[in-house]
């Protein structure tokens, strides 16, 4: 059997990765594929610790469905916003879109 | 030698279990690993064949109703001919365009054919003969020709075409929109069976779910027909339109995926059909003789690719805007409409009383089985009466709605055409 | 400890999660980036089918692949700048988010590793009806109507603010 902490380490582990892209990469669309990742890692989480600890009750699974709405909603309007962005100012750069910093 | 015909399946997959286990002498995870995938290849294989003959019967039926022979000089009656064109599409040379993504480029036949053979190993070809029996079949069938769409815009924008990336993005737009109403009214067939499993929702259909819902049978062949790609809906990939849409830039075998894929496609979709709403393998004695529920699935199956043929050779395609405004105005409300009244008067139709007891009640899976043939016919009788007469209620609110609109849009055309000519007059 | 399939499953899921995760901030090309990101929402599907969760797997495939990452392939191409691929992908401070991410990482493992470490096999079985289950639990008023809705209202708001703020 695969112990619980090999699915706990993974996740981390790509949680990780998406924290780095989301730090490192320039672009908003980058930043925002990196955000997903970190979405999926929470996911995973989430079913490891429901199917370890407490398969009888599906609270688990539930709120991995949320999570999915709610990455769902996020990925929608955030790419609504970056295309409003690239049509305004024709840059997709997260740092070229600093006209409030002084 | 009568036991083996009667349930081919059962005694071909005990064959294999004596011969991996006990002649060759491998242990139970091997005898698995080897029986499941010889079952893949099967599966894989029984689709990749039938492609042929289906396009064989695709000409032939298209020549006839054309008023021409199809296909007649390649063999008798023409049944090689697809076989010689197969032949001629793999000697041809696959060509690369320059500048184009080369991984990508090869990739994305690959994961259109893969989008669609994935669907077959949740068909249920007779009773004890199905790929795999998810718990959640119906949904992954949908999960997986999700598949396709990425397929298109990968082979769209890797050919550093365009046209390719253009015709790319209707055909994504057009297949992600008919998404909404096929998966709405495949849920129709889950709610009334209880279940997502193929295998159940078979079981369930004593009264095929046609006659409990034909709206939602109408809706999801309707969707299907614009999720392949089929006419009226073949914008994608007529040769008229937008330079051949997103498969303008591949050639040689390459292109055959392609063609392979969209065959193969509508064939799927015409076994999902009679699966989900005509009984699937069901039929007078298929309970009990497995072999000939998979002639009777095979026949409905036929059926239905027939009609997707007759509907092909006789409508005219229609333009993206008018597929858009069909899609969103009509079949999304009248899918929700659907999705909303049906379960609601199955639900109140349970719960009346009449002197005591409910109108009708349904009985589980297990139940059902266990009765004969025709009083599971009677005990979904009720059900069935009641929940097509609510489909019709439907029908004719949907009738009457779509004839007022008409009635408006054509009293605005004579009354523009009215004017014309009364300001001519004023203005000579 | 023997190799079962289970574990050689594991690892294939494993490669492709992390493999994409890491062709995801790292690539230069955004639409590779882009598929990488399919490969891993893939391997994430994956797991869930390990962790025997069929009906989350099939909405991850259903509702990342085969709608989100079809948004975010249509956003990377309609906003393809005209200079070429030639830009500098990462900030300056690349280093630093680097040493961020692995500290986090460290920290993590270091506490699911004191709290999890004994857990080695699940501690029962999954019920056998348990999409009927989930699907009660999420209508249920003693479990989670509640944010169901509030979800259903979140997505609609959603809805509606894309068409409004992507309109021209």
């Amino acid at each position: 059997m695969i112990p619980l902490n090999w699915y706990l380490l993974v996740s981390a582990a790509l949680f990780c990765t998406g924290l780095f892209g989301v730090l490192a990469r320039r672009n908003a669309i980058a930043v925002l594929m990196s955000i997903e990742l970190m979405l999926n890692a929470v996911n995973i989480n989430l079913v490891a610790f429901w199917r370890y600890l407490t398969p009888g009750s599906l609270s688990g699974q539930a709120f991995a469905v949320f999570v999915f709405a709610v990455a769902a909603a996020e990925a929608a309007v955030g790419l609504a916003l970056i295309l409003s962005i690239y049509r305004n100012r024709q840059t997709v750069i997260a740092e070229d879109v600093d006209l409030m910093k002084w | 030698m009568l036991e083996f015909l009667r349930d081919i399946f059962t005694g071909i997959n005990g064959a294999l279990d004596v011969l991996l286990s006990e002649a060759l002498n491998l242990p139970p995870a091997a005898v698995l690993g080897i029986q499941n995938l010889l079952g893949v290849m099967v599966v894989s294989g029984f689709g990749l064949v039938l492609v042929i003959f289906t396009i064989w019967i695709e000409r032939k039926v298209a020549g006839r109703m054309q008023d021409r022979f199809g296909p007649n000089r390649v063999g008798p009656y023409g049944l090689f001919q697809s076989v010689a064109d197969a032949l001629k599409m793999i000697s041809k040379e696959t060509i690369t365009p320059d500048g184009a993504d080369v991984v990508v480029y090869n990739i994305a036949p690959l994961l259109a054919v893969i989008a669609v053979l994935a669907i077959w190993a949740v068909v249920p070809f007779a009773r004890t003969a199905i790929g795999t029996d998810l718990s959640i079949g119906a949904l992954y069938f949908v999960a997986v020709s999700g598949l396709g769409t990425l397929a298109v815009i990968m082979a769209g924008w890797s050919s550093n075409n365009k046209y390719a990336l253009l015709g790319a993005f209707r055909a994504v737009a057009q297949l992600i929109s008919y998404e909404v109403p096929l998966i709405l009214m495949l849920l129709v067939p889950v709610l009334l069976a209880g279940s997502m499993r193929m295998n159940e929702i078979v079981q369930a259909q004593s009264i095929w779910f046609v006659v409990m819902a034909p709206i939602p049978a109408l809706v999801f062949f309707i969707s299907n027909q614009a999720e392949t790609g089929r006419t009226p809906f073949d914008l994608l990939e007529a040769e008229s339109e937008i330079v051949a849409g997103y498969h303008v830039e591949y050639s040689g075998m390459m292109f055959g995926m392609f063609m392979l894929s969209e065959f193969l496609h509508s064939f799927t979709i015409s076994a999902l059909v009679a699966t989900l709403f005509f009984g699937g393998w069901r039929g007078p004695g298929a309970a009990s003789i497995p072999t000939l529920g998979f002639v009777y699935f095979m026949a409905k199956t036929f059926l239905i690719y027939f009609v997707t043929m007759w509907v092909r050779f006789t409508v005219p395609r229609i333009r993206i805007d008018q597929l858009m405004a069909f899609n969103w105005k009509f079949l999304v409300p009248v899918s929700l409409a659907t999705m909303v009244v049906i379960p609601l008067v199955d639900k109140i139709a349970r719960e009346i009383r009449i002197g005591g007891a409910p109108i009708y009640t349904v009985p589980d899976l297990a139940t059902l089985q266990n009765m004969t043939a025709l009083e599971s016919i009677r005990v979904s009788l009720p059900r069935a009466g009641v929940l097509l007469v609510t489909n019709l209620v439907l029908g004719l609110v949907v009738f009457a709605i779509l004839a007022q609109a008409a009635r408006r849009q054509r009293e605005a055309f004579e009354a523009g055409l009215e004017a014309e000519p009364a300001a001519a007059g004023a203005g000579d | 400890m023997e190799v079962t399939p289970l574990h050689i499953a594991f690892a294939a899921f494993s490669v492709l999660t992390l493999g994409g995760g890491f062709g995801v901030v790292t690539s230069r090309n955004l639409i590779h980036a882009a598929l990488f990101l399919i490969v891993a929402l893939f391997g994430v599907a994956g797991y869930l089918v390990l962790l025997e969760a069929p009906f989350l797997a099939a909405v991850q495939v259903l509702v990342y692949i085969g709608a989100i990452a079809v948004v975010v392939i249509f956003a990377v191409m309609l906003t393809r700048s005209v200079a070429g691929t030639n830009q500098v992908t990462h900030t300056n401070q690349w280093l630093l988010a680097v040493i961020t991410a692995i500290a986090l990482l460290v920290m993590l493992g270091f506490v699911l590793l004191n709290q999890f470490g004994t857990v080695d096999a699940p501690l029962g079985a999954v019920p056998e009806d348990s999409v009927e289950l989930l699907g009660r639990q999420l209508v249920s008023p003693n479990a989670f109507v509640l944010p169901f809705e509030v979800a259903s209202v979140l997505l609609l708001a959603a809805l509606i603010g894309a068409v409004v703020v992507a309109r021209e």
